[in-house]
């Protein structure tokens, strides 16, 4: 039962660092970033690479996976989106999709299909949690989350960078006017989102060690199921659904069907939506006539 | 509003272009022009072209943004597959049997779309999207755990396993769980594929240029006007749904029937959004589009066959620069000043 629930808020805190990623950009570019799945599987081959053939330490391992996937996301940014900026925000998300299909052929390539075995970065022995074991991967993982939910609010908050993220979620034009550089802005969300992928792609590699090039999909849709779930575009939100998604899917897989969680899942973020259509924590919007 | 007359010119020049492309592909069929994979590819094309045509209704017409119609499809596609088994005996004649087998898929699917189209069509936006993502994968979560049998006694059905469905020993399984529908007899043809296109035109033309197609019209452009000027919102939505989530069954049918085995797999997030490149590429609410993209698309891998192991690379690089080619203009338009309407537009 402990273990369960401390399984389920790991798996979770994943999740959550993910959804990040997609709350963010949504937030900020009003746009679904479908390729953020493919980011955490690039993030998890970087550090598979940079520790089998590279000899890295786990940590300067995952620091290198998180430059890399930083570029990488500033990158994408530049080719891919920023030509589509005031396009259709369904043009930007076919264009997210190609981005998506891109990195997962690419890694196909470079990697083939094979499924890597994801080496144990993390390693430390089970920790006792009352009478039941839990592994270290997964208190690393919720202690690293909640490292990364309070800096990114100190972030938001405090920073100069962060205040200009906020001001142009909520209004890009007005923020354009009072000097922000939009673009610069974007560009740095879109840095965060995917460093933050890296740490998330390392984690959930850890916790589940097979690696393919399809790795990061299911998760990517799951988190962004999350980030919709806590309400999308609010940071606390994110965190908040990712948690609950994961503890859910855990305890579903455990008491009901293997089978059927991803199933129960999706069926309780209906059952949310329904009666709560801006998601947990979502802003409510006032509708303008 | 363009004149009336010319919405008719429109609906014509599809009907054209379905039966100019079925004639020139049956010739090269004939000639032997075709290679043996792209023959293969005949009845897919048309079963993702009435897709592709199913979604734009919903997406172009209706405005809302559907993340889920694949799974529409599989619905569509495992009643057809269970209707074609069940009814062998009764049935001999194979093109009755695949008439029946689409309707079967059209109706279960249009009930799905009513199941999901009441609690879904009251969110707006992207949450829509992300409602109807998550009901395709719950569709492809049960489906993966259903086992449907038939024998003398009629049809069992077990969510557990196989043997649980108490089936008589000359029954036969005709969804095996993850396995999916096994040993299907191919009934579907090309000609029933380009007759199930026109129909799907005949059905989404007459309906967008009915007084139901401008209201559902009405309510996508501004859905607080359309709403005072005594629309009922709901029932329109709700009609745009049901007819697109009807033709997708129809269009999953056409589909299953065409291989030997399906697999529930096959009709994952991956395909609907398939689907939704379709119609974007195509044009949002132009039908002439979809249905040449659907084509350019589904044989655009099998062209690039000679990049081989790169061709999925070089058709996501097509995808964006088209992507980007074809919108790049409209930003160049915005910066002139549309830009901060667009965008606030996107925001409400």
């Amino acid at each position: 039962m402990v273990s369960y629930l401390i399984n389920g808020i790991s798996l979770g805190a994943v999740y959550a660092i993910i959804a990040l990623g997609y709350t963010m950009v949504y937030g900020i570019a009003k746009m679904l970033n479908f390729a953020h799945g493919d980011v955490i599987m690039v993030g998890g081959y970087m550090a598979y690479c940079s520790t089998s053939y590279m000899g890295f330490g786990p940590l300067t391992s995952v620091l290198f996976s998180m430059l890399v996937c930083t570029i990488l996301g500033i990158v994408v940014e530049k080719l891919a989106y920023k030509p589509l900026r005031g396009a259709s925000s369904l043009a930007v998300l076919i264009t997210a999709i190609g981005v998506s299909y891109f990195l997962q052929n690419a890694a196909l390539l470079i990697w083939s299909s094979n499924p890597k075995a994801f080496p144990n970065l993390f390693d430390l022995p089970q920790v006792q949690v009352g009478d039941s074991v839990v592994t270290s991967v997964a208190l690393v993982t919720i202690a690293s989350c909640i490292v990364i939910m309070l800096a990114l609010t100190f972030f938001t908050e405090k920073t100069k960078m962060g205040k200009a993220m906020r001001a142009v979620s909520e209004d890009r034009g007005a923020a354009a006017l009072m000097g922000i550089n939009v673009n610069s802005t974007i560009s740095v969300t879109f840095a965060i989102g995917s460093g933050l992928a890296a740490v998330a792609g390392v984690l959930l590699c850890s916790a589940y060690p097979t690696l393919m090039p399809t790795t990061g999909a299911m998760p990517g849709i799951k988190a962004f199921t999350a980030a919709v779930f806590g309400g999308i575009g609010s940071i606390p939100g994110a965190m908040l659904g990712g948690i609950l998604l994961g503890v859910i899917e855990i305890f579903a897989k455990a008491y009901v069907s293997t089978q059927l969680s991803d199933a129960i899942v999706f069926a309780v973020l209906i059952v949310v939506l329904i009666v709560k259509p801006t998601g947990l924590l979502g802003r409510k919007l006032t509708e303008k006539v | 509003m363009k004149k009336l007359s010319k919405h008719s010119i429109k609906g014509f020049i599809n009907y054209g272009l379905v039966i100019v492309l079925y004639i020139i592909f049956q010739i090269l069929a004939s000639a032997k022009v075709l290679t043996n994979s792209l023959q293969g590819l005949l009845v897919p094309i048309c079963a993702y072209v009435v897709m592709a045509l199913a979604l734009n209704l919903v997406v172009g017409f209706s405005g809302e943004l559907s993340l889920g119609h694949a799974g529409f499809m599989s619905v569509g596609a495992f009643t057809g597959v269970i209707i074609a088994s069940s009814l062998k005996n009764l049935v001999p004649f194979g093109p009755a049997r695949l008439i029946l087998a689409i309707a079967g898929g059209a109706v279960l699917a249009a009930i799905a779309g009513v199941l999901i189209g009441v609690p879904v069509l009251r969110l707006r936006g992207d949450y829509l999207a992300i409602v109807t993502l998550a009901f395709g994968e719950i569709i492809k979560n049960i489906m993966n755990c259903m086992y449907i049998g038939v024998d003398s006694r009629g049809l069992h059905f077990s969510i557990t396993d196989e043997a649980s469905m108490g089936l008589e020993p000359g029954g036969t399984t005709i969804i095996n769980g993850p396995m999916g529908a096994l040993g299907i007899t191919k009934i579907s043809s090309f000609l029933a594929g380009i007759i199930l296109i026109v129909i799907t035109l005949f059905i989404i033309q007459n309906l967008v240029n009915s007084r139901a197609g401008r209201a559902i019209a009405g309510i996508r452009d501004n859905r607080i006007a359309a709403e005072a000027c005594g629309i009922p919102v709901t029932k329109y939505k709700m009609m745009a749904f049901v007819t697109s989530s009807a033709l997708a069954g129809a269009a999953g049918a056409l589909y299953a029937l065409n291989y030997s085995t399906v697999v529930p797999k096959k009709f994952d997030f991956n395909t609907s959004i398939l689907i939704l490149v379709f119609v974007v590429l195509g044009g949002i609410g132009n039908l002439t589009g979809s249905i040449i993209a659907a084509i350019i698309l589904t044989v655009l891998p099998e062209v690039l066959r000679q990049f081989q192991d790169y061709r999925m690379l070089v058709y996501a690089i097509v995808l964006i620069l088209v992507m980007i080619i074809t919108n790049n203009e409209k930003a160049s338009a915005f910066i002139k000043g549309l830009f901060s309407k667009k965008a606030k537009k996107e925001a409400a």
